[in-house]
């Protein structure tokens, strides 16, 4: 993400004293200010360091196309429902983004969601168990079954493909089995799961409250670290840039907010999405962690000479995107107020992989961001959202999505061949 | 050299299966000092260096660590003695930047939390007194030339401060300025009192930075020579094991057309 340069204001400029320039003198250096920002986007775009720009574009389009084609696209109201809708796919592509990361493939979340979604059900509604229990007994399954996959894959060496292929299969009929001959369970309105995904703070101030505490902990995290770096002589984002940075931020918070207060207010489960997106943001780009996740997407042996126990991280990360599976599970069960035999299947599985993918985050492994299923999951609630307002008949969205996905990862693997072509890769 | 050797073997031998890939093996190292372990392919360099960085650990013979007797079986154990080991394949992960990879396990926290900032100031301290130009610490190892990437794999086993680094073939890949660029990098490791094994098959590597040559041959050593008073035939004539050999005999010719 950090990008170096030199120090923008003079006081800075005076080199350290026992400062080596250790700077090739055929280096393309990055012009300083706006332009210098417009080349480096330049350089970035030929390389084929697109990052997330084909997904904003992908958004851009699809609102303008559906907007035009149907004003209630752009309502408040379908943009706030569709803030909600999200989350579930959302967070089940959190978890797919950590595997993709590793260079690996779940092909079982879709099945593990539903399976939770029904454990919680029989637990809650069918035995009486406390609520509170049972989502904890549904998220600890979830995390569970994915060691369990994560044991076959890093300990055995089965593929991963094969191992969640074959979990696919078996979590799915585990899920039938607890759910019985009731084959339906209806999760009552006042449970916590319909809870989590219904509730809204209506008042405005919560998004407003929620958007500038947002805002300013990013602003104040960038300075702190400009100030660390400035004292310790290496470089640092300039205040100017930092000033940008936050302005885009505020505004696109800011503007979310305002949409969401037009209709009712800012939803619980966007509101849960979030800070999930940015504990799990810092999780991977600042602690050991998430570094040792990275090395072992990059290079497996590399990995290893430096000490990290790869089967740990491989198999904590199965778990993680298990336990992700889960949370979806919960939330998409409490978007429709039951779980069924039919809970997490058809096309979720897809629409998950597709989210992280389009987000970004490569399926070659050691290059993507949490953030990509957030707008990953935007893009693919948007398509699905405008279809339906549109009319347009399950057979054509299944084609339609399938070919979302098809175009996300050949852009995928365009970009990392120029990419390889301009030597970043 | 008047002081104990960092690094001693002695009587080093390893067999796999019906192979006996090392047979009474020694071998000094000295601080500043480069020495360069030459022999022909499956002379036993690789099983000789495995041996010390506890890839595979010997079946008989002693390893002394500046003079007293230590056992090395795991990979662990060479580093937590100060023995570093560059490999040929440099195993960096080349999605992350220069300082992922020089930190790459064994991070610096602050609060629990990466310190990036002085992993930063420490690379390119690092860097700076190596004399080793890169870019830039903050792009990934990708963009780098395989010149500046066995800098950096270098540099990397520096982070721990070991006494004793071995590189396996660290020219073999590379163009003739990379190479210069890492050969300078192997004498700055001398400058700063580290012991360098130096694996190669180059003869003009080896006699441009080495010290003393030990070559290998079929397992066993085969003659160790002083730079300075040793040519670049006689080491082939080791490696090969003859005097009598293709290339002496070609000279031989050469010097008769001549007359």
């Amino acid at each position: 993400m950090r990008r170096d340069r030199a120090p923008g204001d003079s006081a800075a400029q005076e080199p350290a004293p026992d400062a080596v320039p250790a700077v090739d003198s055929r280096l393309l250096v990055r012009e300083e200010g706006i332009r210098g920002y417009l080349g480096e986007f330049r350089r970035k775009l030929r390389s084929g360091e697109l990052g997330s720009l084909p997904v904003v574009v992908a958004v851009i389009i699809i609102w303008t196309v559906f907007g035009s084609l149907d004003s209630t696209f752009l309502s408040a109201q379908n943009l706030s429902d569709l803030s909600q809708q999200i989350v579930g796919t959302g967070m089940i592509a959190v978890g797919i983004v950590f595997v993709l990361l590793l260079g690996e493939i779940d092909l079982s979340v879709g099945s593990v969601s539903g399976l939770c979604a029904a454990i919680f059900a029989v637990l809650n509604v069918l035995n009486g168990m406390n609520q509170w229990l049972a989502l904890l007994v549904a998220l600890v399954g979830g995390a569970a079954v994915g060691l369990i996959q994560g044991f076959f894959f890093a300990k055995v060496g089965v593929p991963a493909f094969v191992v969640t292929l074959a979990g696919n299969l078996a979590w799915n009929g585990l899920m039938l089995q607890v759910l019985g001959t009731s084959g339906t369970v209806n999760i009552p309105s006042e449970s916590i799961v319909s809870k989590l995904y219904s509730t809204i703070f209506h008042s405005p101030a919560a998004a407003y409250v929620t958007a500038a505490v947002g805002v300013g902990l990013f602003l104040a995290a960038s300075l702190l670290d400009a100030r660390r770096r400035r004292t310790a002589r290496v470089p640092y984002r300039p205040v100017a840039e930092i000033v940008l940075r936050t302005v885009v931020i505020a505004a696109i918070a800011f503007v979310t907010a305002y949409i969401l207060n037009q209709y009712q207010g800012l939803p619980l489960a966007l509101l849960i999405f979030l800070i999930v997106l940015v504990i799990l943001d810092f999780v991977l780009r600042r602690t050991t962690y998430g570094r040792r996740i990275f090395a072992v997407g990059g290079n497996i042996e590399g990995a290893r000479r430096a000490g990290i126990s790869v089967p740990f991280v491989r198999m904590s990360v199965f778990s993680i995107c298990g336990f992700m599976a889960a949370v979806g599970g919960i939330f998409l069960a409490g978007q429709i107020q039951s779980a069924s035999q039919t809970s997490g299947g058809g096309n979720l599985l897809m629409n998950v992989i597709a989210a992280a993918v389009i987000g970004g985050t490569s399926l070659f492994g050691g290059r993507g961001s949490v953030w990509s299923a957030l707008l990953g999951a935007l893009v693919i609630g948007s398509i699905q959202s405008g279809m339906n307002i549109m009319g347009v008949s399950n057979a054509v969205q299944f084609m339609i999505t399938g070919s979302v996905l098809l175009a996300a990862v050949v852009v995928d693997s365009l970009s990392r061949r120029s990419q390889k072509a301009a030597g970043r890769a | 050299m008047p002081e104990p050797a960092v690094l001693t073997l002695r009587g080093i031998s390893k067999r796999f299966g019906a192979v006996q890939a090392l047979k009474d093996f020694d071998l000094e190292v000295h601080a500043g000092e480069v020495v360069a372990l030459v022999g022909d392919n499956g002379a036993g360099k690789s099983t000789a260096v495995k041996s010390i960085a506890g890839v595979n650990p010997p079946d008989e013979g002693v390893i002394e660590w500046e003079g007293r007797a230590v056992s090395i079986n795991r990979p662990h154990d060479a580093q937590n003695l100060g023995i570093a080991t560059v490999y040929q394949d440099l195993a960096l992960c080349d999605n992350l930047d220069v300082v992922g990879n020089l930190f790459l396990g064994r991070e610096l926290r602050r609060l629990g939390v990466l310190d990036e900032v002085r992993m930063e100031q420490r690379s390119r301290e690092l860097l700076n007194t190596l004399s080793i130009r890169i870019p830039s610490v903050r792009i990934p190892v990708a963009s780098l030339s395989g010149g500046q990437r066995q800098t950096v794999a270098i540099a990397r086993s520096l982070i721990g401060d070991p006494k004793v680094v071995i590189l396996d073939e660290p020219t073999a890949a590379l163009g003739v300025e990379q190479t210069a660029e890492v050969l300078d990098l192997v004498e700055r490791l001398r400058e700063h009192g580290l012991g360098t094994i130096l694996i190669s098959h180059n003869m003009v590597d080896v006699m441009a930075v080495a010290d003393r040559i030990a070559v290998m041959r079929l397992g066993r050593n085969n003659g160790f020579f002083d730079k300075r008073s040793t040519t670049t035939e006689e080491i082939i004539s080791a490696i090969t094991g003859a005097t009598d050999s293709a290339v002496t005999r070609r000279q031989a010719r050469k010097r008769e057309e001549e007359r």
